[in-house]
């Protein structure tokens, strides 16, 4: 019997009246890929917080290789062999791999011996594990893939021989989740522990020998890989039989209803982002848009939208030109045209979080009747229609008072698109619609995009999860570096062609 | 050093409103009673004489009120910008303007039946120090030049102006100060002693006048503006999330000019009383600072009306009471009651999160042992 490298006993934590954790056990074997998997909000984040030194367990003893230890920092848990890849990388932009590092650990005050000295410990790293990264390249410069990378190699600089990954493959593209995933077998076969928070079952699947499952802060489960299965572990999640696939039906298309000809987008840096352009959805279609986060779907949707400013060609809306260079509606004048837009970045963009559910709920359509009427907000009328709209779209808590960023990922994203969807949009462009939501949600966000497709909307759907472009479009586009590369129709495509063309190879 | 992480959620309303402000206040208070005893005098009655002074006669409680009317005006006029998140430092030269404003309003039309000439005097002030607002938020939106720095130069220019206008312009002519003539007696706003004239109460002159009242209502006014109005959600809007209040089709460029015209404007009222109510007319660097103290009215009352009256009135007190204890006690001067005021804004703006998190984290912990018990 082997025993395990890291075993929690009882931890406990809270948060105000809100219990994270609640008596956790877990025992992770050395030289395993061990998966944590729960929705949003089942605590998995904070237990390894909690590991990584960042949060203090209000009750309940952390053993690493027999041993009970207290950790009090980080700091500590680097020195105890634990190391963590945070979903948003901690590296300092204009600081080159090198440097970025070694940040804290330079260990001297003018760089000299050490420095060189590091700088061979890592190439002997880089080669034993196969990572190709230049230690001289600056960060900036890196794509999101190997930015992961230079995070698990300052891990394992700094001594890691528990290496935590929390929703490492959110910004991959299919290719890189497979070099991650390679990287992460030969660290195990070395005999590296490695423990993977997702709430992909397909990562579980492929990865882990072993799975814990957490729900509503507790450990529901643990089990070995080979002796579970992907509709099994989802049941265990959310505490019911979940439908993975979305349930869709043939749907009538009808005429072409939004029409984007050959158009051009600059961002704020005077980059152009979109180059030449042309698409058309009809209605009761939804068209999706495949593509690695910061391939111009972000300043397409906001040109789309009225936000920002086309550099050429036009966008049509039911034959009638809505923007081209010299003149654009903005958002407002748009949804009173039947153009509804789900926010990629809903904490960015979509909503406030200091403000009040309530205040979200009529963001936008503030100053339409009856929330206002002349100056005055109408108190009376927006709370009742909150309350309606929240229990409608089931957002939990019902509760119009609570601030914003109270909400979990997932209900705060049904606020935004209750709001968007009530007004029953004609046309619906919808940014990342599950990004940091759980299952239960994502089904019903599903659901709702459906059923607005079915009532004879024309839906433009861009996600980096293929996934939900594969279960959702009726037809795929494919963008990269600001150009559409690829266009299929949903039917017999399959993730690794979207995949290449994703990564502008094919 | 150890990272406190306190969920925001948790901590109770009155603590971060109430406590913190208090335990910031109590710090700087002991901190001031340490200069006071170093300069060789008693804190303890240095404290008696600032109460008795500002709340033990009747004309220095009056006193006390007057002050505290000046500092709700720009007390507000800050927080209405900072709502939609522009720090407006140029309240001093808002209300010096708005004081120009009140001036020119009145001496011209006071024909007119009184009470139209001091509602279009409060006008004449709102509208001026909402012009020399202006300037600044357009640059701002426009051009993009921070609002903190052109206001700060509008403070001097707004000063330079009015010396050149009192000495060359309309400065009254039979005399060498850089003053204007007085405003026609009839048309000047009713003291308190007046009114308590009326209820058969003698009491000695003070500066307190109608202008109380006008402050009063511009708390209720701003309360409403910003919390029931669409033109109040829309800067709120802008104030907290730029970005989504683009997506939302509200525009940036008009909820900075209008936030920062109505903080001009409120803060161009102090103009309604120094000069309708009180000196009756315009005297070099009337604004007195006040302008910049109502910052830290605003930071102290956490830009919430219901804030902002009870720290304008601690200042009222401060002011009042510190006029007393300089004069009682001859080693303390004015300069020292304007380091008090420093320690203030020291400790409940700058130093605001120094204590912070240990007291919301002490009370977070306190509640949910209570409740687990």
């Amino acid at each position: 019997m082997v025993s395990p490298i890291l075993e929690l006993t009882n931890i406990n934590k809270s948060f105000g009246h809100v219990q994270a954790n609640k008596n956790i056990n877990l025992k992770i074997n050395k030289g395993t890929i061990h998966g944590i998997i729960g929705e949003n909000g089942a605590g998995k984040s904070t237990l390894m917080s909690i590991v990584f030194g960042l949060y203090q367990a209000n009750s309940g003893s952390i053993k690493i290789n027999g041993k009970d230890i207290n950790l009090r920092s980080p700091r500590d848990s680097i020195i105890n062999g634990i190391g963590m890849v945070h979903q948003h990388f901690m590296l300092v932009e204009n600081f080159t791999v090198l440097e970025n590092i070694i940040l804290g650990f330079e260990g001297e005050t003018v760089f000299g011996e050490k420095l060189a000295k590091a700088k061979e410990d890592l190439e002997k790293l880089c080669e034993n594990y196969n990572f190709n990264i230049d230690l001289d390249a600056t960060i900036a410069d890196l794509s999101v893939g190997f930015r992961q990378r230079v995070e698990i190699l300052k891990s394992l600089y700094r001594g890691a021989e528990i290496l935590i990954l929390d929703e490492p493959t959110g910004v991959l593209t299919p290719q890189e989740v497979d070099e991650l995933f390679k990287i992460l077998r030969s660290l195990r076969d070395e005999g590296k522990t490695i423990v993977l928070i997702t709430h992909k079952l397909i990562e579980i699947m492929d990865l882990t020998s072993e799975v814990s499952v957490m729900r509503q802060g507790e450990m529901v489960g643990h089990t070995k890989t080979k002796d579970t299965d992907k509709e099994k572990l989802a049941e265990m999640m959310v505490g019911r039989s979940v439908l993975l696939r979305v349930d869709k039906k043939e749907t009538k298309k009808g005429e072409v209803i939004f029409k984007v000809n050959n158009l051009s987008v600059k961002d704020d840096l005077d980059v152009i982002r979109v180059k030449n352009v042309n698409l058309e959805i009809r209605s009761g279609e939804i068209l999706g848009i495949a593509g690695v986060t910061g391939n111009g779907q972000t300043e397409l949707l906001e040109a789309l939208s009225g936000i920002r400013k086309v550099k050429s060609g036009n966008i049509e809306l039911f034959g009638e030109k809505i923007s081209d260079q010299d003149n654009f509606l903005n958002p407002r004048m748009l949804k009173e045209k039947g153009l509804a837009h789900v926010p990629e970045d809903r904490q960015r963009m979509g909503l406030i979080s200091d403000f009040k559910a309530y205040e979200n709920l009529i963001f936008g359509y503030h100053d339409q009747e009856p929330f206002s009427k002349s100056a005055l907000l109408n108190s009376k009328e927006i709370t009742e229609y909150s309350s309606k709209i929240m229990q409608e779209y089931d957002v939990r808590p019902n509760s119009p008072n609570l601030i914003t960023s109270n909400f979990s990922g997932g209900n705060q994203q049904k606020i935004i698109l209750s709001r968007e969807l009530n007004e029953n949009p004609k046309v619906l462009l919808v940014g990342q619609p599950t990004r940091g939501v759980d299952i239960g949600a994502i089904e019903f966000i599903h659901q709702r995009l459906i059923h607005m497709r079915d009532k004879g909307a024309a839906i433009l759907l861009a996600s980096v999860e293929l996934d939900e472009i594969l279960s959702l479009s009726d037809r795929i586009i494919v963008m990269f570096d600001g150009k559409i590369v690829g266009e299929k129709e949903n039917e017999n495509v399959t993730d690794r062609e979207l995949g290449l063309l994703m990564a502008g190879v094919a | 050093m150890s990272n406190i992480v306190v969920d925001k959620s948790k901590v109770p309303w009155w603590v971060s409103n109430v406590i913190v402000p208090l335990v910031n206040l109590t710090l700087a208070l002991l901190v001031s009673g340490l200069f006071i005893f170093i300069a060789g005098e008693n804190p303890i009655e240095a404290v008696k004489l600032i109460i008795f002074g500002s709340f033990g006669y009747i004309q220095g409680f009056a006193y006390t009120l007057y002050y505290t009317t000046n500092f709700i005006f720009t007390g507000l006029a800050f927080a209405v910008a900072f709502h939609c998140r522009l720090f407006n430092i140029g309240g001093e030269g808002q209300a010096y303007i708005g004081g120009l404003g009140v001036f020119l309003v009145a001496i011209n039309l006071s024909f007119l039946p009184i009470p139209i000439v001091w509602l279009l005097s409060i006008c004449g002030a709102f509208l001026f120090g909402a012009a020399w607002a202006y300037i600044p938020a357009y640059l701002q939106s426009k051009r993009g030049s921070h609002v903190v720095i052109t206001t700060i130069m509008f403070n001097f220019i707004a000063s330079s102006l009015m010396i050149f206008l009192l000495v060359d312009v309309i400065r009254d002519t039979n005399q060498m100060a850089p003053h204007t003539v007085k405003l026609p007696e009839a048309i000047w706003l009713p003291s308190f002693e007046a009114f308590s004239g009326i209820l058969g109460i003698k009491i000695r002159y003070s500066p307190l006048n109608l202008t109380f009242l006008l402050a009063i209502a511009s708390l209720f006014f701003v309360w409403f503006l910003v919390w029931k109005t669409k033109w109040g959600y829309e800067m709120r809007a802008v104030g907290h999330n730029t970005q989504a209040a683009i997506y939302a089709g509200i525009s940036p460029h008009k909820n900075i000019i209008i936030a920062m015209c109505i903080s001009g404007g409120l803060a161009g009222l102090l103009g309604v009383n120094e000069i309708l109510g009180v000196s009756h007319k315009i005297q070099a660097g009337f604004p007195a600072g006040y302008g910049f103290t109502g910052i830290a009215v605003a930071l102290m009352g956490r830009n919430h009306p219901i804030g902002i009256l009870p720290a304008a009135f601690l200042f009222g007190i401060l002011y009042q009471g510190g006029s007393e204890v300089t004069f009682e006690m001859p080693n303390i001067t004015r300069y020292m009651f304007v380091a008090v005021q420093g320690l203030i804004i020291l400790f409940s703006g700058a130093l605001e999160n120094l204590f912070r998190p240990q007291i919301e984290s002490f009370f977070v912990r306190r509640l949910s042992k209570e409740v687990s018990v």
